[in-house]
């Protein structure tokens, strides 16, 4: 189809592109709903109430490997999106569903270090500092579950309908949020985790 | 808009160079002695470095039609995130307030 | 769990009960005896029109505006003569809650998102918004928040820890009844609609003007409109956050706001405003919008000063981020936190006052006729103004501390509330009526409204700020003789009864105008300037025949000066339109059930639930339905039918 149009397919029609505005209108969204989460993390992180520090319970190690599991998924996604791009349905799909696996590894890898932090002494119930962790992380899991879900609704409409400008259009724009929560990630990696280390 | 080739560049420096910047940022906090509010100072700049270039090389955020209104909004995004945050601290813990 | 169900042992409340089952019944009966659940289900429930959606928001808001004046009339009634006992302290708690969370999020937000609705698309030259059926579920879900949130007095217990639920009070330890779960979980849920709503409008208006409508040509109601969405999209996520913590605060035994585990009550405060400040903007720009085209058409003149207007609304937008540390200064902070942001508060009124002077001169040496909307903003701008120095009287930190939460602030932000939304929705009303349902409202009838409304508002509400300078605080439920505020709270009470009877009249003229008017209303009755008015009224679905052409502001004026508002009959191709979708209603729905088992801790139930609300996302996925055509044989049809000519 109109792979060879200088426009990429996903903005070829008038809807498509708002609909794409209207995403990154909603990332701008997001962006201050997770500001407003690292601010209550960062008045709160001290609130410990005797209980255990970040840097009494921090498994950095495994921070490091989601963080990987993370970023190589961001890029494979990169990678699908440039196989869309090149309308080759079949990398794009080997691509997206190593993403996939990435983000599901990540997924396992989190939920492990929230046993963890339980098996330390720190939940949501025993101080500030836990609520304020666990929200913050919490809601960034929550997102990349529901990304998760959603990769797979798409490639199902992907193996149906091939690479028309609907499901590229959704495809973009599902690609825009997995990069967006690999941003949001940097953050927490730096500002919640190396901070702890450092404190 | 120029055509994309078929070999992702863009994509792989963006990967090595958030590889590079993840791997800095732990050096620096692990394996230098600098303060600690030094080490925040370089890590946090650091971070702002990879979230730009997952919003240029990944995003394609100057991209398509809206590419000038997509820049205003997350300009206008992150500085309501300064806000918020900045303020908040700021109002949260000094003053009377500091505990 | 701590708490009754059905909210028992009490004769008004057992009442209430009994009344609105039987009058739920009753509805149901008449619909079904009237065989209409088809005809709402099809034309209404299922609608992705804009305006039937706005005109939903409008019904729903004027019958919150109803349920949030009888909870003002209790509270008068209950303050008018010294150690009355008409109601208890935690009713009088109760009251002042839900009057405060109805008016703002459920009468104000839906009147003017439903005005903005209506008007958005019409005035920009669009044939609907940007996202049809992400419209359809911005309104389902408030309209469930809104009956989720008044279910609350007979099922479970009502919220009683003020509108801005501060913490500790808001807390299980101080308020272990169901209330606030209510507050936290309509809220949520109302939050979520009015988001989306902030993000349709930006994308509506930013890319689907018509052709030649630079952004400097559009109407200022347009504008107005686009500036506010901006600010729901900024400031909305906060308010998301704050409650989601409350939420585990109150459900989940998290310590955000406790301070024995280490948490922080001003955590919640500082958040609530951060919201809640821009929310008053929000609410209040819309407002100036719709009093800058009535002030304009009926002055028969250009809006003066068109682009410091636009700049002083954005300026107005920026700084209302900035000034959220004002509603606490009395939290003892450093001089430099409440000094700046005294600086910024008081700077707020700089472009505040600059559109006063822009809709004097509007007014000035034009042929100002005095209609029905053009009375209400000729009484806005005095009302507000009075409001607006009252506020920098409050801006001052070091003053504040003798004014804080004592009845002069009460007096204050109603003075800027019912004058900046009140008053600009009735204006809004009569002025756009006739374009919404093809009639106008009846001017005399409407003139009892506006004397009545007027005189009982300031009657209402001037004494109280002479009470607040006396130092009478804020929500108390009595008072003694000794105190002297008797007689200034009795006459307030009188007021009321005043703005009452004004409502009344509102209610009777729709009543009368709905059933006696004259259906030929013209497609423009006020001979107005902007594009609205260049349709039928009532509006045709597809809104534009064919899409005009702008290229100047008051576009339609010109047209109507030049004779050039003629459409070609060559012009006219079909035209597609979105279908209807059960999705959002269902999905609304599911959101319902889902909140009103959290409200209750019930969280296996509101689990299984959620899986609805995930179904709902699913099916809308895989929905590849792609709209229909209206041929263009039928528009032709439909536009000779109103214009003649064709």
């Amino acid at each position: 189809m109109a792979s060879q149009t200088s426009t990429p397919l996903e903005y070829s029609t008038h809807q498509n592109e708002m609909t794409i505005l209207g995403f990154w209108i909603f990332l701008g969204a997001e962006i201050v709903l997770f500001a407003t989460l690292f601010a209550g993390y960062f008045v709160l992180e001290n609130g410990v109430a005797d209980g255990p520090t970040l840097k009494d319970i921090l498994m950095m190690k495994d921070v490091l490997i989601e963080t990987f599991l993370l970023l190589t998924s961001s890029f494979t996604m990169g990678l699908a999106l440039h196989q869309m791009r090149q309308n080759n349905l079949k990398g794009m799909l080997i691509f997206t569903v190593i993403t996939l696996l990435l983000g599901a590894g990540f997924m396992y890898m989190e939920i492990n270090e929230f046993i963890h932090y339980v098996h330390e002494g720190v939940t949501m119930q025993t101080s500030a500092f836990g609520s304020a962790l666990f929200t913050l992380l919490g809601t960034h899991g929550v997102h990349v579950t529901l990304g998760i879900g959603w990769v797979i609704l798409l490639i199902i409409q992907l193996v149906r309908r091939g690479i028309t400008p609907v499901t590229s259009r959704k495809f973009f724009i599902v690609s825009l949020y997995w990069h967006f929560l690999d941003v949001i990630w940097i953050f927490i990696f730096t500002f919640v985790y190396l901070k702890g280390a450092l404190m | 808009m120029k055509k994309q080739s078929m070999f992702p560049l863009n994509h792989v420096l963006g990967f090595v160079l958030s590889i590079a910047l993840t791997v800095g940022a732990v050096f620096i906090v692990y394996q230098t002695d600098f303060s600690a509010s030094v080490k925040m100072n370089i890590i946090g700049t650091l971070a702002i470095f990879q979230a730009l270039i997952q919003l240029i090389m990944f995003m394609h955020i100057t991209e398509g039609k809206s590419g000038g209104i997509n820049i205003i909004n997350i300009a206008y995004a992150i500085f309501l995130a300064i806000v918020v945050v900045a303020g908040s601290i700021w109002v949260l813990t000094t003053g009377h307030a500091a505990m | 769990m701590k708490y009754d169900f059905f909210v028992t042992g009490d004769p008004i409340i057992l009442m209430s009960q009994i009344g609105i089952g039987l009058t739920m019944i009753g509805l149901i009966a008449l619909i079904t005896y009237l065989k209409k659940w088809t005809y709402l289900w099809k034309e209404w429930f299922t609608t992705v029109d804009h305006k039937k959606i706005g005109i939903m928001y409008i019904i729903a808001g004027v019958l919150m505006f109803f349920r949030g004046g009888v909870d003002g009339l209790m509270m008068k009634a209950q303050t008018s003569r010294p150690g009355l006992e008409l109601l208890n302290a935690q009713h009088y708690d109760e009251i002042f809650t839900t009057h405060g969370i109805v008016m703002i999020l459920f009468m104000a937000m839906p009147m003017l998102i439903g005005i903005m609705n209506v008007l958005i698309p019409l005035q920009i030259g669009a044939r609907d918004v940007a996202f049809p059926k992400l419209n359809a579920l911005s309104f389902w879900s408030f309209f469930v928040a809104a009956l989720l949130f008044n279910i609350s007095f007979v099922i479970g217990g009502s919220p009683d820890a003020g509108w801005t639920s501060y913490f500790p009070l808001a807390g299980k330890e101080f308020s272990p009844d169901i209330g606030n779960n209510y507050y936290a979980i309509a809220l949520q849920i109302s939050g979520i609609g009015t988001l989306a709503t902030g993000i349709n409008f930006i994308v509506t208006i930013l890319k689907m003007r018509a052709p030649g409508m630079k952004l400097l040509k559009m109407p200022m109601f347009t504008w107005t409109s686009l500036v506010t969405s901006v600010l729901i999209v900024a400031a909305f996520p906060i308010l998301t956050i704050a409650l989601l913590m409350m939420t585990l605060d109150r459900m989940f035994g998290a310590h955000f706001f406790t301070v024995a585990a280490g948490g922080d009550p001003m955590l919640w405060l500082n958040l609530f405003w951060l919201w809640g400040h821009p929310e008053v903007y929000i609410v209040v720009l819309p407002a100036f919008g719709m009093f800058s085209e009535v002030i304009a058409t009926f002055s028969r003149k250009n809006l003066f000063g068109y682009v410091t207007m636009v700049v002083s609304i954005v300026a107005i937008a920026f700084l209302s981020m900035l000034v959220w540390v004002h509603h606490f200064y009395t939290m003892g902070n450093s001089a430099a936190v409440n000094s700046v942001f005294s600086i910024t508060t008081m700077m707020i009124a700089i472009p505040t006052g600059v559109k006063i002077f822009n809709w004097l001169f509007t007014m000035r040496k034009g042929k100002i006729q005095f209609s029905n909307a053009m009375l209400w903003s000729l009484a806005f701008i005095p009302c507000f103004t009075i409001g607006g120095v009252t506020g920098v009287m409050l801006a001052m930190a070091a003053a504040d501390y003798q004014y804080h939460n004592t009845m002069f602030l009460v007096a204050h932000f109603h003075y800027v509330l019912i004058p900046g939304v009140v008053f600009a929705v009735f204006a809004g009303l009569y002025y756009w009526w006739p374009k919404m349902f093809g009639f106008a409202l009846n001017e005399k009838i409407g003139k009892w409204h506006f004397w009545l409304f007027v005189i009982g508002f300031n009657l209402t509400f001037m004494p109280m700020f002479f009470v607040g300078l006396d130092g009478m605080s804020r929500r108390m439920y009595t008072y003694s003789e000794s105190t002297g505020w008797a007689p200034w709270l009795g006459f307030s009470a009188v007021g009321s009864l005043v703005m009452a009877a004004g409502f009344a009249a509102l209610v009777y003229n729709l009543y009368w105008s709905f059933r006696y008017a004259s259906r030929d209303v013209g497609s423009d009755p006020w001979d107005a300037r902007t594009l609205e008015w260049a349709t039928a009224s009532p509006v045709q679905e597809y809104n534009f025949a064919v899409i005009p052409e702008v290229t100047e502001l008051d576009q339609f004026w010109k047209d109507k000066k030049e004779g050039t508002n003629k459409i070609k009959k060559e012009d006219i191709k079909d035209i597609h339109m979105p279908s209807n979708s059960a999705v959002p209603i269902i999905m609304g729905v599911a959101f319902g059930i889902v909140g009103f088992f959290l409200v209750f801790e019930m969280f296996i139930l509101s689990a299984i639930f959620s899986v609805g609300i995930i179904a709902c996302l699913i099916a809308n996925s895989f929905d590849y339905d792609d709209g229909y055509h209206i041929p263009a044989k039928k528009v032709l049809e439909t536009e000779r039918k109103w214009r003649g000519d064709l």
